[in-house]
């Protein structure tokens, strides 16, 4: 048999492993991800002329209808924080493919890392949950939520990704009935959205009633979880507005702290106008 | 017309180590051990630093031996892969040896092994050794390859397309891989979409022959899968 070289065999490799395109009138530039189902290429689509993503099934697993299924649920998810399909089929090697916008940005735990306010962080997230809620509206689960599956474009614009339907999670970030085998619903998706949300606040000190939402959303039993995406993304602006929030049972004390955090500036120019009238006070007295 | 990307027309090797037919029996295990004999021969003299000596002993009284006690058969899928199963074997067989603080003589029968050759490879390979598992994870995929460069070259001469297998030779495998689409047009005397529709082709051909050899070298479709992403390294994960 001929000797192989490390360089012939990382060969043969790729040649095993790239998508026949014979046929398409797409062309491979580079691997771009990795998904549950199928590897993510950046390629050329000739007809138009424009730079698309690429997803075919792995070569070695027998997935191609759960590829198509994943295809056609993130068309019927139209929204401008899910990646619009463009194209889809069977390659000439058998394996399916769909095409899709290429989205250039920055994937969340990157862009976590990056100097941004709590604030900022909070709407962030309540971007994050949109499409979320709109698929659990849908019926659709996205089942393996976490950072790398979220890109953030310019100017703050979310995309949401690897809406693989047989995703089977990623540990920090799965439920816990999802780790045990039982079939995931939107509960499940609320799980992995506290997750993600405690690592958009990690090293963060977390606020009482923000933490009381993590504390709901990521709690082990489902029932005692958010019903889905949307009511946690309410509460979370509910945080953000200064209002009280379904997940923390406020005492008068509370009350008073969230009041006079909402409204500083009133307490600012009512502490400034006694301290005015203090001044004027004492000075008409010397 | 679209080819199946999982071909399942070789049955598992590993599989017919259990048959009732001896003669099928035998096949396996000779298809095994054309695949295997190479790994465990440079995993001897690489991982366990053995003489060129030893290493042919301990590879062919290993084969001998499992060929014997029909050790291979008692393989089971759940536990390992069939690679590591063996590997494990091999370890123990090697272990023996040295406790035993002898070596076999080698027995009448056994298949020729061309042992110059591997030793020759071992002279030429630049791969660092940083696990023993992990540098014959690395032979047995150079072996596979190797297996299935091997299945196409029979397969494209079979059907007297040897310049298709030529291309791709010099295309893909040829270690200054510097020439071009023009120059293979130029040397073999066809245009140069010629020499890209040779080559999509073979390269397609050879993706079912590498699929379809792993098939045979798994049990279950399990195996299959996890020893796809070991051959693949991140391809197929």
């Amino acid at each position: 048999m001929r000797w192989l070289s490390d360089d012939s065999v990382s060969r043969l490799r790729e040649i095993t492993e790239q998508p026949d395109l014979t046929g398409t009138r797409y062309r491979i530039v580079k691997e771009i991800g990795r998904g549950g189902m199928g590897v993510v290429y950046e390629a050329e689509d000739l007809e138009l002329e424009r730079s698309v993503a690429l997803k075919v099934t792995n070569v070695a697993l027998n997935e191609s209808a759960d590829l198509a299924s994943e295809a056609k649920t993130i068309a019927r998810l139209e929204h401008p924080a899910i990646v619009p399909v463009h194209d889809a089929g069977t390659l000439a090697d058998g394996r399916r493919f769909y095409t899709m916008k290429l989205v250039r940005g920055t994937r969340l735990d990157a862009w976590s890392m990056q100097p941004h306010g709590m604030t900022e962080r909070l709407r962030l997230f309540g971007r994050i949950c949109e499409p979320i809620a709109l698929a659990h509206a849908s019926g659709v689960v996205h089942r393996d939520l976490k950072p790398e599956n979220v890109m953030v474009g310019e100017f703050g614009a979310v995309f949401v990704m690897d809406w693989g339907v047989a995703g089977v999670g990623t540990p920090g970030y799965i439920a816990p009935e999802q780790m045990r085998g039982t079939a995931a619903d939107a509960r499940a998706d609320v799980y992995a959205l506290g997750a993600v949300l405690t690592s958009l606040l990690d090293g963060r000190e977390i606020p009482r009633r923000l933490n009381a939402v993590i504390a709901r959303a990521t709690a082990d039993d489902r029932d005692a979880r958010y019903a889905d995406a949307r009511a946690l993304a309410e509460d979370v602006l509910r945080y953000l507005d200064g209002e009280p929030v379904s997940a923390y049972r406020e005492n008068v004390f509370d009350r008073a702290e969230r009041w006079m955090s909402r409204n500083r500036v009133l307490l600012v120019l009512v502490a400034a106008y006694i301290v005015m009238r203090a001044i004027v006070f004492f000075w008409m007295r010397l | 017309m679209s080819i199946s990307p999982f071909p399942t027309t070789r049955r598992s090797v590993v599989l017919a180590l259990s048959s009732a037919d001896v003669a099928e029996r035998t096949r396996a295990f000779d298809t095994l051990v054309g695949c295997y004999w190479k790994p465990l021969y440079k995993y001897a003299r690489v991982a366990w630093h053995r003489t060129r000596e030893d290493g042919e002993d301990l590879t062919q009284s290993f084969f001998t031996r499992a060929l014997e006690k029909e050790s291979l058969a008692s393989y089971d899928a759940s536990k390992a892969s069939f690679r590591t199963f063996l590997r494990l074997l091999f370890d123990r067989h090697v272990s023996n040896e040295w406790k035993a603080g002898q070596r076999l003589k080698r027995g009448g029968g056994e298949t020729h092994l061309d042992f110059d050759s591997a030793e020759a490879e071992i002279g030429r390979e630049s791969s660092q050794v940083t696990t023993p598992e992990e540098y014959f994870q690395s032979e047995w995929a150079r072996s596979v390859f190797a297996l299935a460069v091997e299945r196409l070259r029979a397969r494209c001469d079979g059907e007297g397309k040897h310049a298709q297998f030529a291309i791709f030779e010099l295309y893909d495998l040829d270690e200054d891989r510097g020439v071009s689409y023009r120059e293979l047009a130029i040397r073999f005397g066809i245009p140069e979409t010629q020499v890209t529709n040779y080559l999509a082709a073979t390269r397609r051909r050879f993706r079912e022959i590498v699929l379809d050899a792993l098939r045979e070298l798994t049990a279950t479709e399990q195996e299959f899968r996890a020893e796809a992403r070991a051959l693949l390294g991140g391809a197929a994960r």
